[in-house]
């Protein structure tokens, strides 16, 4: 594949290579004749609505956009924040729950029967609803050692509690798609199952679920929007305080577009990650 | 190679006919309702090598995983040098630690260094520093003539040098009991030469291994004693060369026939 071979192909490959340019060509033409019609017929119906010239105003009004611009983007900081160590909380709690699931030893087995319980419930549980829970129960409780705890923080306790039972769920997949060969291999040479578990089988495993773990992760990017509903000021609740100023739903766009731009580097990281593996598992294959 | 471990093993006496390295008695093992061992008896002494022979089905895998305690024995007891390892009480890790076992499939760690897969169960579970395991496992290595390849990852190598890499990764760990599970038959059958030469330069540092095989030549080579089990049972056992010359069951001679055309 990296080395040119010189030779004169036949005419049998030149009509071959002939052909399949063509071919190239011709497809390029229509996708793009097709994506010029579906922006025009897309665009010609939304601007011939009765309703295009307010919506237009209200939604897309650029003056009103970059007045709401600093509060958001202030916003938007502590949604990275937040985003920074819900994800650290969620692989380290994801971790330890698909771990707790794989012990065999009879002792652990409460924290099996726990572990399980927990996936199913969290997974079950709409996270909103776990906001309200941690973002008011807590405080609710009146504890006296615990002060006062920030919105954003009881957010952020409620996006590690329901996303670490997704990424267990990932990581036992996982743990269970290693062949049992290789544990076999590791127990033969006489590692323990706790030493075959955290220098053969996780370390593979954790490759092997990188793809679908970015899934999450791009989905937890834009959930930490959600903490806005605890009355953390962030880039959601930050465009709401404008919206309330300016009379102009604009600012939602812009934090919107905010959020999409951050999770774009995020969806491009996770497709390559997701091809580099598709790629090396099905080398050779033209279909 | 002085730094490696194998010249240890070289038998310094002749054997001691009284105390054999590993003895297997009544050995059974069955699934459900199926029987695969039907009451194997085995005796192996330091430095020989025995190969076990039969056909796919006869029990020989069954037989080694047996022996290494991957699987549960249904009756039966077997020792390592007097000692019974198969006492519901015994330390299987421990036990392990001293008998080496290389599969059919290689089973090389798909994430670690050729290098790495050696060093790996040296530095775990000997406890060797890191330096120490990798002289080892580069000694090894130089020996096999992989050495170059101590930095690649197990996809990169050929079936053979995959397998040579599983052999010495288990012999490395200095095992008592080496066992050899169809090592070659996953191979294609230009690369099943290397992985012999490998098995007889083992013998030659005194290396104690029971194999089983398909290769019945080079039983009849390197091995100081066969066994041929049929049907989860030995049918005929003797010295390789007495074996092969003069079988003396009817399914013996059946079986190499058909083996040999």
């Amino acid at each position: 594949m990296n080395s040119q071979v010189a030779f004169e192909p036949s005419a049998a490959e030149v009509e071959r290579a002939r052909i399949r340019t063509a071919k190239r060509r011709r497809s390029i033409l229509v996708s793009l004749l097709s994506t010029v019609i579906f922006a025009v017929v897309v665009g010609f119906s939304l601007v011939s609505t009765p309703g295009w010239d307010r919506v237009a105003h209200s939604f897309f009004d650029l003056e009103t956009g970059l007045k709401a611009w600093p509060r958001v983007i202030d916003g938007l900081l502590l949604n990275l924040r937040v985003l920074v160590f819900a994800t650290i909380g969620v692989l380290f709690f994801g971790m330890l729950l698909a771990i707790m699931r794989t012990l065999r030893n009879p002792v652990f087995f409460p924290l099996r029967v726990f572990a399980r319980g927990y996936v199913d419930f969290f997974r079950g549980l709409p996270l909103i609803i776990v906001l309200y829970l941690v973002g008011f129960g807590i405080p609710g409780l009146r504890l006296e050692w615990l002060g006062r705890v920030p919105a954003e923080v009881l957010g952020t306790v409620a996006l590690i509690l329901t996303y670490s039972a997704y990424v267990a769920e990932v990581f036992r997949a996982g743990i269970e798609s290693i062949h049992p060969s290789q544990r076999l291999a590791a127990r033969s040479l006489g590692l323990s199952y706790s030493q075959t578990m955290r220098l053969v089988v996780l370390p593979q495993a954790v490759r092997r679920v990188a793809p679908p773990l970015m899934n999450d992760f791009v989905s937890l990017q834009k959930d930490v929007g959600l903490i806005s509903i605890l009355g953390a000021v962030d880039a959601v609740r930050g465009a709401q305080i404008e919206v309330a100023k300016f009379a102009n739903f604009t600012p939602y766009v812009v934090a919107g577009l905010l959020f999409v731009l951050l999770a774009v580097p995020s969806i491009r990281f996770a497709d390559h990650i997701a091809s580099k593996y598709a790629k090396r598992e099905q080398a050779g294959s033209a279909l | 190679m002085s730094n490696s471990n194998a010249d240890a093993l070289r038998p310094q006496q002749p054997i001691d006919w009284n105390n054999p390295r590993l003895r297997v008695a009544g050995l059974r093992k069955h699934y459900d309702q199926k029987v695969v061992l039907g009451g194997v008896d085995l005796e192996i002494y330091p430095g020989q090598i025995v190969a076990l022979i039969g056909s796919s089905g006869s029990g020989k895998s069954t037989m080694l995983r047996c022996i290494n305690l991957i699987e549960e024995i249904s009756d039966g007891q077997i020792w390592l040098e007097g000692k019974d390892i198969s006492l519901a009480s015994i330390d299987q890790d421990a036990v392990r630690r001293e008998i080496g076992m290389v599969f059919q499939s290689y089973n090389l760690f798909a994430h670690l260094s050729i290098l790495d897969n050696i060093t790996l169960a040296l530095r775990h579970v000997q406890g060797k520093s890191k330096a120490e395991a990798e002289q080892i496992a580069l000694g090894w290595l130089d020996r096999i003539g992989l050495a170059d390849k101590a930095g690649s990852y197990p996809d990169k190598l050929s079936g053979g040098q995959q397998q040579r890499t599983a052999i010495i990764r288990a012999v490395a760990l200095n095992p008592k009991v080496l066992l050899l599970d169809e090592v070659t038959s996953a191979l294609d059958p230009e690369l099943v030469g290397e992985v012999l030469e490998l098995i007889r330069d083992l013998k030659a540092t005194g290396t104690t291994i029971i194999m089983a095989t398909h290769e019945l030549s080079f039983a009849r080579d390197v091995a100081d004693w066969v066994v041929f089990l049929d049907k989860g049972v030995v049918a005929e056992e003797g010295e390789a060369a007495e074996f092969f010359a003069n079988p003396k069951q009817e399914r013996t001679r059946e079986f190499l026939t058909r083996l040999q055309r």
